[in-house]
């Protein structure tokens, strides 16, 4: 009775999915844009990793939906802006959360700034902006694990530097350095590979956090040791 | 026409391989295999690669059918990889460029490995995958420069699978991990291994400390077989960083990817990575162990790339380096 009841529900997601436009697909998951009981929605769907030992991707898939669900949730009461909740559906790993309409990547946006040949203060401003959010999501030991420019929206009109935080599929709490620093050196390398030449706008960033968090002394610090041991990473062929 | 000479043996391999003009004229190599439980100590490895590189030489170029006055370049490994097995190579490397009067070209060793794979595939700009015993790196190219996005924070996922066949008293003949690769073909029981990936990152060491303390336990109680932890351990490795070139591919937009590295020549991690792409209706490039495993070729033609591109390298700068990062070469050959 129970497995017919789930297979039901499998079949009513699906069909609804159809009805959505399929937005993108990103490394784990399909995300559809439509509308959800009346309100503008996207709908992330984990679907079953074919590639993966089936044991492996069930748990993984569902660790990480429901840690992406909590994360958000203790962000949004903590006032770092994420998009809203509006439901989560376990069976098929389905997340469904409130459209940021118009928005931008801040990647995006850093790259067109790039070109248009505008001026670094811009999105040294910008880069403030993030230090600030970040500083505060660290604070609430929410650590994101996946920070990438790809990842931070900006609601309309980009240049008010409107922050918007998404993808905490690979966030989990902790409270230690060692996390925090470890979060901000992913950022460090995916900002600095994504976009060549910004190292500065990069240290604006570094700054911004150390003056906006309570915690940043020992956090920076784990931070300049991560990066040591990735200079040893090359050693052998 | 353009003829190079590649000598690489940065690691337990000694190659010299000879590229001309993208045509693989003669690819040689001995490995310096050491007994199980054991790993290669870098004297030790020095001092085989001195025994045998003048002969790998002269049967590279009987293969090549050339002689030492038709050759353009000799190129030679700079770094990453082991001090003494370096400086034994580049020793020889420098000796013959100068009884043949060619100029010298010192390559970094991750790049060889791209070149190579770029050059076989045909893959135009994919993001490569570069997994071996010393490195573990997920690269695209942008202006200039390949990139890393991903990477080990710790050890590389070769190490990894290395140190496990150790504990286990794998053969390392022709590699452990070969061997591992085989035994997990009968594995049938997965058991859940420690799982970290931090964005586009991985780690490894905690899966290695964790295999390494349960695996005697496991083993002797009958819980599971050798066969049973070299297939659970190579599901979660290959699950990891099939996972962070998705994450990057979707990252870059990118719609290939290109295998390289000696573990890249393993068929289970080629599936896997075949079916994410068939997922996202991106194309996988991949090569044998030919051209994966560390060669001589490799080094060739990404010297090759260089030399047509102006570079060489003075007699007084053509040192080794341990350390040496991808993202540190300057791309002269690339738009």
């Amino acid at each position: 009775m129970e497995g017919d009841a789930e297979s039901r529900s499998r079949l009513r997601t699906r069909a609804f999915l159809d009805g959505l436009s399929l937005m993108k697909q990103g490394a784990e998951a399909r995300v559809y844009r439509g509308r959800f009981l009346g309100k503008a929605a996207v709908v992330k769907e984990r679907f079953p990793k074919a590639y993966r030992h089936p044991a492996l991707d069930g748990k993984l898939t569902h660790r990480r939906t429901a840690q992406e669900v909590r994360s958000i949730v203790r962000c949004r009461k903590a006032g770092i802006s994420a998009p809203v909740v509006y439901f989560v559906d376990y069976v098929t790993n389905c997340i469904y959360l409130e459209d940021i309409e118009e928005s931008t990547t801040v990647r995006d946006h850093i790259i067109s700034m790039q070109q248009c040949g505008k001026e670094a203060s811009n999105l040294c401003a910008l880069a403030d902006k993030i230090g600030q959010v970040l500083a505060r999501m660290h604070d609430e030991d929410v650590i994101h694990g996946d920070l990438t420019t790809s990842n931070m929206l900006l609601r309309p009109p980009c240049d008010d530097h409107n922050l918007v935080l998404i993808d905490f599929g690979l966030s989990f709490i902790s409270a230690l350095p060692e996390d925090k620093g470890v979060d901000l050196y992913v950022l460090e390398k995916a900002f600095l590979s994504t976009h060549p030449n910004t190292e500065e706008i990069f240290r604006a960033l570094l700054q911004s956090y150390s003056s906006n968090s309570k915690k940043s002394g020992p956090v920076i610090k784990k931070l300049d040791e991560v990066r040591l041991r990735g200079r040893k990473r090359s050693m052998v062929g | 026409m353009t003829i190079v000479v590649g000598f690489e043996g940065s690691a337990n391999k000694i190659g010299v391989g000879i590229i001309q003009d993208g045509k693989v004229l003669s690819n040689p190599r001995r490995t310096y295999i050491t007994p199980p439980g054991q790993g290669f100590m870098p004297s030790d490895t020095a001092r085989h690669h001195r025994s045998c590189i003048l002969d790998v030489l002269q049967e590279a170029l009987e293969e090549a059918k050339i002689k030492p006055q038709d050759v353009d370049c000799v190129a030679y490994t700079k770094g990453p990889g082991m001090g003494a097995p370096l400086l034994s190579v580049a020793i020889v490397a420098r000796t013959v460029a100068q009884l043949w009067k060619k100029p010298l070209l010192g390559v970094n060793h991750c790049i060889g490995h791209i070149e190579m794979g770029r050059l076989i595939t045909g893959a135009e700009n994919p993001s490569v995958l570069y997994v071996s015993g010393g490195n573990t790196q997920v690269i695209a190219y942008s202006e200039r420069c390949y990139r890393i996005f991903g990477e080990t924070i710790d050890i590389a996922v070769g190490n990894c699978l290395d140190r496990f066949a150790r504990v286990l008293k794998i053969s390392n003949d022709p590699s452990p991990g070969y061997n591992i690769e085989q035994m997990a073909k009968k594995g049938k029981k997965f058991v859940e291994l420690p799982y970290t990936v931090k964005g586009m990152d991985v780690s490894f060491s905690g899966i290695l400390s964790y295999i390494e303390d349960m695996s005697h336990k496991m083993l002797s109680s009958g819980e599971c077989t050798p066969e049973d932890l070299c297939f659970s351990l190579q599901e979660t490795l290959f699950s990891m960083l099939v996972e962070i070139t998705e994450r990057a591919m979707a990252h870059c937009g990118s719609q290939e990817v290109l295998i390289v590295g000696g573990v890249g020549c393993n068929v289970r991690l080629q599936e896997m990575m075949g079916v994410m792409c068939q997922e996202r209706g991106a194309k996988l490039f991949a090569t044998d162990e030919r051209f994966c495993i560390d060669n001589g070729a490799m080094i060739a033609q990404a010297g090759w790339e260089m030399f047509r591109s102006g570079q060489v390298t003075n007699l007084q700068d053509s040192w080794i380096t341990q350390r040496y990062r991808t993202d540190e070469v300057e791309v002269t050959w690339r738009d």
